[in-house]
């Protein structure tokens, strides 16, 4: 029978079938600072041992700070934060898992270090205590975020309990409009579908635009997968896909590199397989996009205008523009191009890869940040991606402009290490959320493409480029 | 984990679609390494007129007299009423930990986020997915509800509305069973499954 790609890989790794739920083995595990601190303790408390160390590999990435590292961990300032990262440190010692330590040259936000090490592979089973664990299934592996008894019972037992998810395919064809990026794909979809519109299902993205798209661009689509509600979003094995993984530190060689090529040469969806929904999209209709509200499906086009709730019929959406017009302090039907905007971040699992860094890099070359803007960030999704992007010449064309040149990390994008907005303070955001104080309490953000954080922090409001 | 069998109660109706996890417990709680302790917190910022941190002694902060927790006719509620896509963004277990540590053990919203729900069942918190329509009387309604996991049922003085949960999920919920502990007694199949797969992707 035609299998989706989903389907593949789901029954690839059945190990049981039971009353609806299936026990499916886990090729890897990813492991942050903040969601397994209580699972290490779980398992200890338990006196278990991980199933498969080898199956893991921990990074700290959302507590470390992105200013000077000399002096370490010991040199986090904030001592709850630093606790975190120790408690990291502690308990993959203790437990013989593979790290990458904060100040390594691969550290880095655990969604770019994975594919970048050859850690995630086309096929993989990989699950991470990180919801943007969706990104990995750029590289047609089936990936997805989950909690942290959930990340206990992985160590503990190499399985998890799944039910099945649906099918959806989304395809996008033609060419794109200049400048629009995978992340204006990704919020065009989620404006059209909303953030439950994937609830329940597995994404498939495909068609020539995704086709199109580099492995970095279909990282960031995929990555955006969950704030459509999907747990999964994935891209079919092409020779793009094993071209980027070929001679990575964690990929195969020699015979079996030969054989993991012949079988990931039949991960796509086979002619004819059954999808539950299917959109399809002209990426000419896709223009630069900029959200305006609290959540990633409050999105209009860089020269649209903030809704009006009056407007709206729904009762219930229009008491939710309502809410995010309060909350985010902006008047219907005002144009986002005029919103003046306090700090720019560029970064996050989203888009902090080189091809991020190079796009925003060509719109700043040669200018400077305006007056208004008070910091302005670029931050690195790992010390590899840092490293290169120093020898292109980035970093000083970033500086040059007034822009921060970062250590990698979470950062800005969610608030729980040292950068983070004040009360009151708009951001121009290449990260995944915009909820309600999601870059500091009382603060504002809007979500963009990496090109238009940098044009708008020229323009010192929001701009196309 | 406490069994679930069942639960009569006064709900708290949260009128918003979309509530988040970070909304639910906002993310400078999720630095503690603990599991416990978070209920003080849930909600934080709408629940507060100051910034909380870790560490605050919560009993002494402004607390927002519009904020429907705060609501004094709603204390010693254990169930909480939702709106579309309850708990979507962060797959912090943080949020379920927090909900169950304030004292709520079922959640009743005509959606959930994927990840949120699978996390409830984790911590004894029974998600249950009803129409938007029963929603809206149950938003209506004031007085005790009766949460029946065994006949998957809840009752108002006037309605009986029944909800699917899958077989599974009930029983591990009814039976207050650790997942692992249930998990590893089929050691035997995920050796067995290993002996195969590994020969056939050698590579992994």
């Amino acid at each position: 029978m035609a299998q989706t790609l989903y389907d593949k890989l789901m029954s690839v790794h059945i190990v049981r079938e039971q009353d609806g739920t299936t026990l499916i083995y886990i090729d890897r595990q990813l492991i942050h600072e903040v969601t397994s601190p209580q699972a290490f303790e779980g398992l200890a408390l338990a006196n278990r041992k991980p199933w498969r160390i080898e199956a893991n590999l921990a990074v700290p990435d959302h507590n470390v700070p992105t200013t000077e590292r000399s002096s370490g961990v010991s040199g986090i300032k904030d001592p709850i934060s630093r606790l975190q990262v120790e408690t990291l440190d502690k308990n993959c010692e203790e437990f013989e898992i593979n790290q990458i330590p904060m100040n390594d040259i691969r550290q880095g936000i655990v969604h770019v270090i994975g594919p970048e090490q050859g850690a995630t592979l086309p096929g993989m089973s990989i699950v991470c205590g990180d919801s943007h664990t969706s990104t990995h299934g750029a590289l047609g592996a089936m990936a997805f975020g989950i909690g942290t008894s959930e990340v206990e019972h992985v160590l503990a037992t190499g399985c998890l309990w799944q039910s099945k998810a649906k099918n959806l395919k989304i395809e996008v064809n033609g060419a794109l409009n200049p400048h629009v990026s995978a992340k204006d794909i990704a919020l065009y979809i989620i404006g059209q579908i909303g953030t439950a519109g994937g609830s329940g299902h597995a994404i498939e993205f495909c068609g020539s635009t995704i086709k199109d798209l580099s492995i970095e661009g279909r990282m960031t689509l995929c990555n955006m997968a969950i704030e459509a509600g999907a747990r999964v979003g994935m891209v079919a094995v092409d020779q793009k896909t094993i071209d980027y993984v070929e001679g990575r530190p964690f990929s195969p060689t020699g015979e079996n590199w030969t054989k993991a090529v012949d079988y990931w040469q039949t991960l796509h969806s086979d002619e004819g397989a059954f999808f539950d929904k299917t959109l399809v999209i002209n990426a000419s209709n896709i223009q630069l996009q900029v959200t305006w509200g609290t959540s990633p499906e409050m999105v209009i086009d860089i020269n649209g205008s903030v809704p009006d709730p009056s407007k709206e019929s729904d009762p219930v959406k229009a008491k939710s523009i309502r809410n995010a017009l309060s909350y985010i302090h902006l008047e219907p039907n005002t144009l986002i191009s005029s919103v003046e905007i306090d700090k720019v971040f560029i970064g996050s699992c989203t888009n902090s890869r080189i091809e991020d860094l190079r796009a925003a890099a060509a719109v700043v070359k040669g200018k400077k940040i305006a007056d208004n803007v008070k910091l302005a960030l670029v931050v690195p999704g790992s010390g590899l991606i840092k490293k290169q992007a120093e020898e292109e010449g980035l970093d000083i064309i970033f500086t040059d402009a007034g822009f921060e040149w970062r250590e990698p990390g979470c950062s800005m994008c969610l608030a729980m290490n040292a950068d983070k907005l004040e009360v009151g303070e708009r951001c121009a955001s290449t990260s995944n959320r915009n909820f309600e104080g999601r870059q500091g309490q009382g603060s504002f953000t809007h979500l963009v493409s990496p090109a238009i954080a940098a044009a708008t922090a020229i323009a010192g409001h929001f701009s196309g480029v | 984990m406490e069994k679930f069998t069942t639960l009569n109660s006064i709900a708290v109706p949260l009128d918003r679609a979309n509530v988040d996890t970070d909304a639910i417990i906002p993310k400078q709680f999720l630095k503690s390494i603990k599991r416990s302790g978070f209920g003080p917190n849930l909600f934080d910022e709408w629940r507060y007129l100051d910034h909380g941190e870790i560490g605050m002694d919560n009993s002494k902060r402004p607390l927002n007299p519009d904020f429907i927790l705060n609501n004094s006719k709603y204390t010693g509620a254990q169930i909480l009423l939702a709106r579309e896509n309850f708990g979507c963004g962060s797959s912090r277990e943080h949020a379920p930990w927090a909900l169950e540590d304030y004292g709520f053990k079922v959640i009743i919203a005509p959606s959930f986020a994927d990840i949120f729900y699978n996390n409830c069942f984790k911590n004894g918190i029974l998600p249950i997915v009803l129409s938007n329509d029963i929603m809206d009387d149950l938003f209506a309604y004031v007085g005790e509800i009766v949460i029946d996991l065994e006949t998957q049922s809840v009752t108002t003085t006037s309605n009986t509305y029944s909800f699917e949960v899958d077989g599974e999920r009930k029983r591990r919920l009814a039976d207050g069973l650790d997942d692992i502990t249930l998990t590893l007694k089929y050691e035997g199949d995920i050796r067995h499954f290993e002996i195969e797969y590994f020969k056939q992707y050698p590579w992994l």
